[in-house]
């Protein structure tokens, strides 16, 4: 049986196209893109083609500025030690927020402990960061400014531009975690105004294990992996060319067809949001009304436990993330929710919806009947449920 | 994640519900972790005659709390007392190491409700339960650090294997 995918933010799947320019490029049996040779050089020219098509989909202003490597998490490291290491002369101040991913959070803790200092900035309890917050807490030792452009268990977009109107006044590198937002909104970086922009494949059909980071041409940052020159002396280490070919292969896909798909996710996510009255009741939204991304819904279901709601709609071939302590093995609540003023036990009870193109009406509906239910066993079962009917 | 043992009390959980006249309560839990388990006990001739749950939690806590109440059932005061988380994990043929954190609430939530209903029996008036928001871990059992697996010791706030902060504040 089908499952019905509402978890993309974690995997989509890849486009056919993707597939197809892999499935070819192994055929092709690639050299080394480093090799001086013939067969090096035909490698290092797919290599480029993929990097154009990568630069376009974000309007680099030069195609050299896009680095590629191993995802998300890789660009947010590079990004937040290699400055830091390449700046400590000039201060060892960094800002950032207090929503970010744990590849930011735990960067900058591996970074505090090798003596450099954070300010966090807090979100408003609609989980936006205030662009005066941050000007007010940078200082002479500030060198860099960190804030992710959208969350990844709300979906809220972050004023990016107006916190880079205030970075190139004060002189500050700014780095933005987009994996979320690239390929699924429409980025331009030079309208943004970053210095740094982390991305990955497969939020925009690609493979998973590839993604990128954005260097604005003359940031001064170290690179993470030392060894050989690749990526303009960037980024070391012989690329993965297979992912590299389907990232180029997602990203000339996606962005012809980007309002398209845009639109559609926006569509489910309203139809959702619209008719989840009808089905349950005693739930929050967290996602902002306004500034979201389009494929994305979290809402916290009251009284119950998110593990649970998952795995009984596992059990309906509906895929779906939760953001309880027990399934993301933190032991403790999203620091995500918290910080948007959500009480421990209704973080517990908080679901992800995150759609794709492929998604539809029908399976939404089909989501909205299999949730009443599950919701309504799993208060049966719930003492806090059981305490507020009592009155 | 479980196995078949397990997912079959999650989604056909035994004894769930309250018992109007119960004669021992128990209540533990704690909204940081997720999971919160309340035993509802009616003994007669120091025997569980009936026994029902509520719980908020994982997958891991409900099954836990199902399969307690099945050992529970019919067993003398004395032979309950003497119920383990263990003897409750083991029944379920193992929980994943980082999932026995959920298991330690179902044999405390029933000892709370076998104390409540010797505390009646006595006529002492037991405080009402406080919900506590630390992070409490004493039950003697292991405890293994949620990312890496590692037994770590209790009430750990770092582990060295993994250099993982258990205790983040941001």
């Amino acid at each position: 049986m089908k499952i019905i995918n509402l978890d993309q933010i974690s995997s989509k799947p890849m486009l056919p196209e993707v597939k197809a320019a892999m499935i070819d490029a192994i055929n092709k049996d690639y050299h080394n893109p480093s090799s001086q040779h013939k067969s090096g050089e035909a490698a290092a020219e797919a290599l480029e083609k993929a990097r154009s098509s990568v630069a376009e989909l974000i309007n680099a202003a030069m195609t050299k500025e896009v680095v590629f490597n191993s995802g998300g998490t890789e660009s947010v490291n590079h990004a937040i030690k290699g400055v830091a290491m390449a700046n400590a002369e000039k201060g060892k101040h960094i800002v950032t927020s207090n929503i970010e991913h744990n590849a930011v959070i735990r960067s900058l803790k591996r970074l505090q402990s090798m003596g450099y200092k954070m300010t966090s900035v807090s979100v408003n309890e609609k989980g936006r960061v205030n662009p005066q917050e941050v000007a007010d807490a940078i200082t002479d030792e500030t060198i860099l400014v960190s804030i992710m452009h959208s969350n990844n268990e709300t979906g809220t977009i972050q004023p990016i531009e107006e916190i880079a109107k205030i970075t190139r006044e004060r002189k500050v590198i700014f780095h933005t975690d987009a994996v979320d937002s690239v390929g699924m909104v429409p980025i331009d970086v030079q309208k943004m105004g970053v210095d740094l922009m982390s991305f990955a494949a497969n939020t925009f059909y690609g493979p998973t294990g590839v993604g990128g980071l954005y260097i604005r041409r003359g940031t001064r940052i170290f690179p993470l992996l030392d060894g050989g020159v690749q990526e303009g002396n960037k980024r070391a280490g012989t690329e993965n060319l297979l992912g590299i070919i389907g990232m180029g292969t997602a990203a000339a896909i996606t962005r012809q067809n980007l309002d398209k798909w845009t639109a559609h996710c926006l569509s489910l996510k309203n139809q959702l949001l619209k008719e989840l009255p009808n089905y349950i009741d005693h739930y929050l939204i967290n996602t902002h009304a306004e500034h979201s991304l389009p494929n994305m819904v979290s809402m916290s279901v009251q009284f119950i436990e998110g593990e649970s709601v998952m795995l009984m709609l596992d059990d309906e071939d509906i895929a779906v993330s939760t953001r309880s302590a027990c399934a993301t093995g933190s032991l403790r609540a999203s620091h995500v929710l918290i910080s948007l003023g959500l009480s421990h036990a209704d973080a517990q009870g908080t679901l992800v919806l995150s759609f794709g193109k492929d998604n539809t009406a029908e399976e939404i509906t089909t989501f909205l009947i299999a949730l009443k239910n599950v919701v309504t066993t799993l208060r049966d079962i719930s003492p806090l449920y059981q305490k507020v009917s009592q009155g | 994640m479980y196995n078949k043992v397990v997912m079959d009390h999650f989604r056909n959980p035994r004894n769930v519900g309250v018992i109007e006249k119960a004669n021992g309560i128990g209540e533990v839990g704690n909204p940081l972790c997720g999971d919160m388990m309340t035993i509802y006990l009616k003994i007669t001739d120091e025997k569980i005659e009936d026994i029902k749950f509520q719980t908020f939690g994982c997958g891991s806590a409900i099954a836990v709390s199902s399969m307690l109440t099945e050992i529970a059932r019919g067993k003398t005061v004395e032979e309950a007392k003497k119920i383990t988380n263990k003897d409750v994990a083991k029944a379920l043929e193992g929980l994943p190491k980082n999932k026995l954190h959920c298991s330690n609430l179902g044999a405390d939530a029933l000892h709370l409700a076998i104390q409540d209903y010797e505390d009646r029996k006595a006529g002492k008036k037991r405080p009402e339960a406080v919900r506590t928001e630390k992070h409490e871990h004493a039950h003697g059992e292991n405890c293994y650090c949620p990312y890496c697996d590692i037994e770590i010791k209790e009430g750990s706030t770092f582990c060295e294997a993994c250099h993982s902060n258990l205790e983040e504040e941001h």
